[in-house]
């Protein structure tokens, strides 16, 4: 297993953000993470890349614990923050050349391998303009270059096509099922087509809790997508 | 290590990809210079020696230091970049030592841009270099410590404003603890209380390494107190991450 989530919960004073979540993820799969806003996806996912420090449980990443080997797991994953945060005043060639520096990836094959990532997310056009300036679909290509940029095993996106348009969607998703084979991936979202498009694999949570565990396949074959949704989340089990 | 340098070089490269930066320095020669050249009167003086240069360092940190503190940190968390820093492969200690001594390299460069007044002053007369090049060692410790205690608000706070008041005004009381009229205000205090006040003035200390003696007590205090800070600095950001 490639990514092992255990038993995570976290609490947010007196709220249970998350609660218990566990899961794993092997090379090969795509795994949906869903539920509606406020379900915990986030917050799962800053656990898992060692961001927020967990009430209970762990997560381990290739074999490393991100409580007691956290650098080891960390350079196992790519992660892209919700909201694909980056530093505004650089512009995306500064701001990967930084990654790459903070990666450890050798001087001499630093060019070659942020060129090569910059063709796959199509962002060559816009590499010397601060990263201020770009339009959303831009930065979100930035911040998933960076995530990609040393090749991670592990790849963990927090709504990787929030707010982007149809085409920009269309291109991420693609990105996204051109890695599928080499890596394990786990992405939020909450746009339901998204899981049928890209995932292998669906977990529905919402208020902290795993709802549902299973292939898109078994989600749609209770009926329309977003009623199964509806059904799990709300707890609606009458029509089940 | 290696990190550090990564993490120093980014920041540094940040202050001077926006106006900020050069605003910054040019306040600050201004500051320096002005109050040298017009409130001291350095000319009249007729004295082949920087001291009423320095002796206006205090003050002018006071206000410019927390300027470039304010938005260390509380940037970080308005950006969310502070989520990629925590997630990349390097320590929390690497991140805060890497952004404290990027913004001590800055006011190093600010206090190299006044070298002219160095110059100057041998131009005009045969100064002491010794106590000068003391005096600029001295200067930028203390604005080591300046940075340290703004990088801790920072922080501890997302809101840039407050976080400039508050350092302002916590070094602030670092400076007054030493000046002869605050402890006469408070000299029906322990005299415990006030010895220790006295030694954590940063007014005394500068001072001492003014005289051109270098004494390791000064340079320890500065650095201890740069130490302690970022300490505080990394428990504060661990604890707060998620706010
Ligand atoms: N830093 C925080 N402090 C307090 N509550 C938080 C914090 N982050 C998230 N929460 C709460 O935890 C719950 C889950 O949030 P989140 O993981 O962001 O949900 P999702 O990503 O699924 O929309 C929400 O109720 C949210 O308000
Ligand atoms: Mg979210």
């Amino acid at each position: 297993m490639m990514l092992q989530i255990q038993n995570l919960t976290k609490d947010f004073g007196s709220l249970r953000a998350v609660d218990g979540v566990s899961f794993s993820v092997d090379k090969g799969e795509v795994l949906g993470f869903l539920g509606p806003n406020g379900a915990g996806k986030s917050t799962t996912m800053k656990m898992a890349t060692g961001f927020l420090s967990p009430t209970s449980g762990t997560a381990s990443i290739c074999g490393h614990d991100i409580l007691n080997a956290p650098l080891a797991a960390k350079r196992c994953i790519g992660y892209l923050p919700e909201g694909a945060p980056a530093y505004p005043d650089m512009t995306p060639e500064s701001f990967l050349h930084f990654i790459a520096d903070i990666r450890g990836i050798a001087r001499g094959d630093r060019d070659a391998l942020i060129a090569e990532v910059v063709r796959k997310v199509h962002i060559e056009h816009v590499m010397h303009q601060r990263i201020e300036t770009l339009s959303k679909g831009y930065k979100r290509r930035v911040g998933l270059a960076q995530a990609i940029l040393h090749d991670p095993q592990v790849l963990v996106m927090d709504e990787p096509t929030d707010g982007l348009d149809p085409n920009q969607k269309h291109e991420v998703r693609k990105l996204i099922r051109s890695m599928a084979k080499e890596k394990a991936i786990v992405l939020s979202t909450h746009i339901l087509e998204e899981v049928e498009a890209v995932c292998t694999r669906a977990i529905i949570i919402a208020r902290g809790r795993v709802l549902f565990d299973g292939t898109p396949e078994q989600l749609t074959s209770q009926g329309p997508i977003d009623e199964v949704f509806r059904r799990i989340t709300t707890g609606d089990r009458t029509a089940a | 290590m290696r990190n550090i340098v990564s993490i120093a070089k980014r920041e540094l490269g940040g202050y001077f990809s926006t106006p900020v930066a050069y605003v910054f320095l040019i306040v600050y020669l201004l500051l320096a210079n002005g109050l040298t050249l017009f409130i001291t009167r350095f000319y009249e003086r007729e004295q082949a020696d920087l001291l009423a240069f320095f002796t206006w360092h205090p003050w002018v940190y006071l206000f410019l230091v927390p300027a470039v503190t304010m938005r260390l940190w509380a940037e970080e968390r308005r950006q969310g970049t502070i989520e990629l820093l925590f997630t990349l492969p390097i320590t929390l200690a690497e991140s805060v030592v890497g952004k404290f001594l990027a913004a001590w390299a800055f006011t190093g460069i600010a206090l190299l841009l006044t070298i002219p007044i160095w110059i100057t002053v041998n131009v005009l007369g045969k100064p002491d270099n010794g106590v000068i090049l003391s005096s600029y060692v001295g200067s930028f410790l203390m604005a080591g410590a300046y940075l340290a205690i703004g990088s801790v608000v920072s922080s501890s706070t997302k809101n840039q404003v407050i976080a400039f008041v508050v350092s302002a005004v916590l070094c602030l009381v670092f400076v007054l603890a030493g000046l002869p009229g605050v402890m006469d205000v408070l000299d029906w205090m322990p005299n415990v209380v006030l010895e220790t006040l006295r030694s954590f003035s940063f007014l005394a200390h500068f001072e001492s390494i003014q005289t051109g003696v270098i004494d390791l007590r000064d340079i320890t205090f500065f650095l201890s107190l740069i130490a302690t800070c970022l300490v505080v600095n990394a428990i504060v950001l661990d604890m707060k991450k998620a706010s």
